[in-house]
């Protein structure tokens, strides 16, 4: 009878329907996506860290105003992804726990961190570039609220690339501090924002399923590839390196090549050995604790609300 | 005949129930604030559309959130509010019995009548 049942799911699914909360699905689809969806909104909860690092630093008005902009579209991300995860059945304070207590994962890259003013132009143009290659066409993704979450996400991922890229030009068309200033920051999140796109594809368990489902769309190695040729060519703009010296245009995949990529780096940091993987977790956690009282006290607030209307109407 | 079996997690929780956070497994949430569906218009003259949801101790903390949340690039400029326990949905299994006659019903939309051409504005 079970089997009837995914066979029939599986059907919707080729026939490009999409899924809805309250309709049948297998539970290793529903756990994988539980997975999947409070990763990426841990990550964006996660990500506004690195960057939240340089909001009192940025180098004038402009820039601050936008940084602050940036930072608060990355908790609203959060905040539509989480919802998007609550309508498979898993709470809010359930995903905060796993995150607090290292049993979810959020993405690697945050783990690095941000060491000049122009690694928010790199973490703009490359990581939320590699982000945006993976958001695209979870658009068209089978299950209709992460598909909505995305497109809103989407919608909004665009001026944070734009914006990261005209610091980095600003910076390149300036002195030549400047200038190795920027350089020095696409050195160091190159290889991380590589990274981003997941192990590679014969090393990706998940993925397989995943495609059949249509939860993903592509696989990691295609993703990668796209944003390797695409950067590769946005780098000449520039007039500054990517730092891989087997980066070549290859005349009959008609793609870039790309030199070997540090897996062991990958599953390090994953493992939690990245050098912020700590202070992340720390800052997280301090301001979910420290936040406690706030939220009492406003549950208190609208408890004794309601209780002095309901008087009032008796 | 094939048989289904559904989970209610969303929408029609039913009266004594309170939202997405009631299935949690953990026995960790009884300080969760309650789930708030929110639904935005766009603009004069448009409904009121369903976005997302987002979690608030009361009405007016919702809106506030929402606004935040929903409405940073002029999205909207009505928003409403309803916590999630109180909307029903209808159960996708009756998908059939509810929506399918409708299509043996031919003769309720306008190309059903066969008419002379020469009959304008019509």
């Amino acid at each position: 009878m079970e089997k009837d049942m995914e066979q029939m799911f599986q059907e919707r699914i080729d026939k490009e329907i999409r899924i809805e909360p309250k309709d049948w699905m297998p539970e290793k689809y529903r756990q994988t996506l539980i997975r999947q969806i409070s990763q990426h909104a841990h990550s964006e909860i996660i990500g506004m860290l690195p960057e939240g690092n340089w909001i009192t630093r940025a180098p004038n008005l402009r820039r601050k105003a936008i940084l602050l902009a940036k930072v608060q579209d990355e908790a609203g991300h959060g905040l539509y992804l989480y919802s998007a995860a609550e309508t498979l059945g898993i709470s809010r304070d359930e995903m905060y726990e796993q995150l607090h207590s290292g049993k979810a994962k959020y993405s690697s890259i945050f783990n690095y961190p941000t060491l000049s003013w122009a690694d928010m132009g790199a973490i703009g143009w490359l990581v939320d570039g590699a982000a945006i290659m993976n958001q695209v066409p979870l658009c068209r993704t089978s299950y209709g609220p992460y598909a909505r979450a995305m497109v809103r996400v989407c919608k909004e991922e665009s001026f944070h690339q734009r914006q990261g890229f005209e610091i980095l030009l600003t910076l390149s068309r300036g002195t030549e501090a400047q200038r190795r200033m920027a350089q020095d920051a696409i050195n160091r999140w190159w290889w991380p924002s590589i990274m981003m796109f997941g192990p590679k594809d014969d090393e990706s368990p998940n993925t397989i399923q995943s495609m059949k489902w249509k939860i993903k769309r592509f696989t990691n190695d295609e993703l990668r590839q796209k944003f390797v040729d695409i950067c590769a060519e946005q780098i000449k703009i520039l007039n500054l390196t990517i730092p891989d010296p087997d980066l070549k245009w290859n005349e009959t995949t008609g793609h870039y090549d790309f030199g070997p990529i540090n897996w062991d780096e990958f599953w390090q940091v994953i493992a939690g050995n990245g050098p912020c993987n700590k202070q992340r977790l720390d800052a997280r956690k301090k301001a979910w604790e420290d936040g406690a009282w706030v939220r009492e006290a406003a549950s208190a607030h609208a408890r004794k609300r309601a209780e002095r209307l309901a008087q009032k109407r008796a | 005949m094939k048989q289904y079996i559904n989970k209610y997690y969303y929408g029609d929780y039913g009266e004594g129930k309170n939202g997405a956070a009631d299935i949690s497994t953990s026995g960790k949430t009884q300080h969760e604030w309650p789930l708030w569906e929110v639904f935005i218009r766009s603009k004069q003259g448009l409904d009121h559309k369903h976005v997302g949801s987002l979690h608030a101790v009361d009405a007016q903390m919702a809106i506030e959130n929402a606004r935040d949340v929903y409405t940073r690039r002029m999205e909207g400029i009505s928003i409403w509010v309803v916590e999630s326990k109180h909307i029903h949905a209808s159960n996708p299994d009756d998908a059939d019995a509810l929506y399918d006659p409708a299509n043996d019903k031919a003769y309720r939309h306008p190309t059903f009548y066969d008419l002379p051409d020469e009959l304008t504005h019509i």
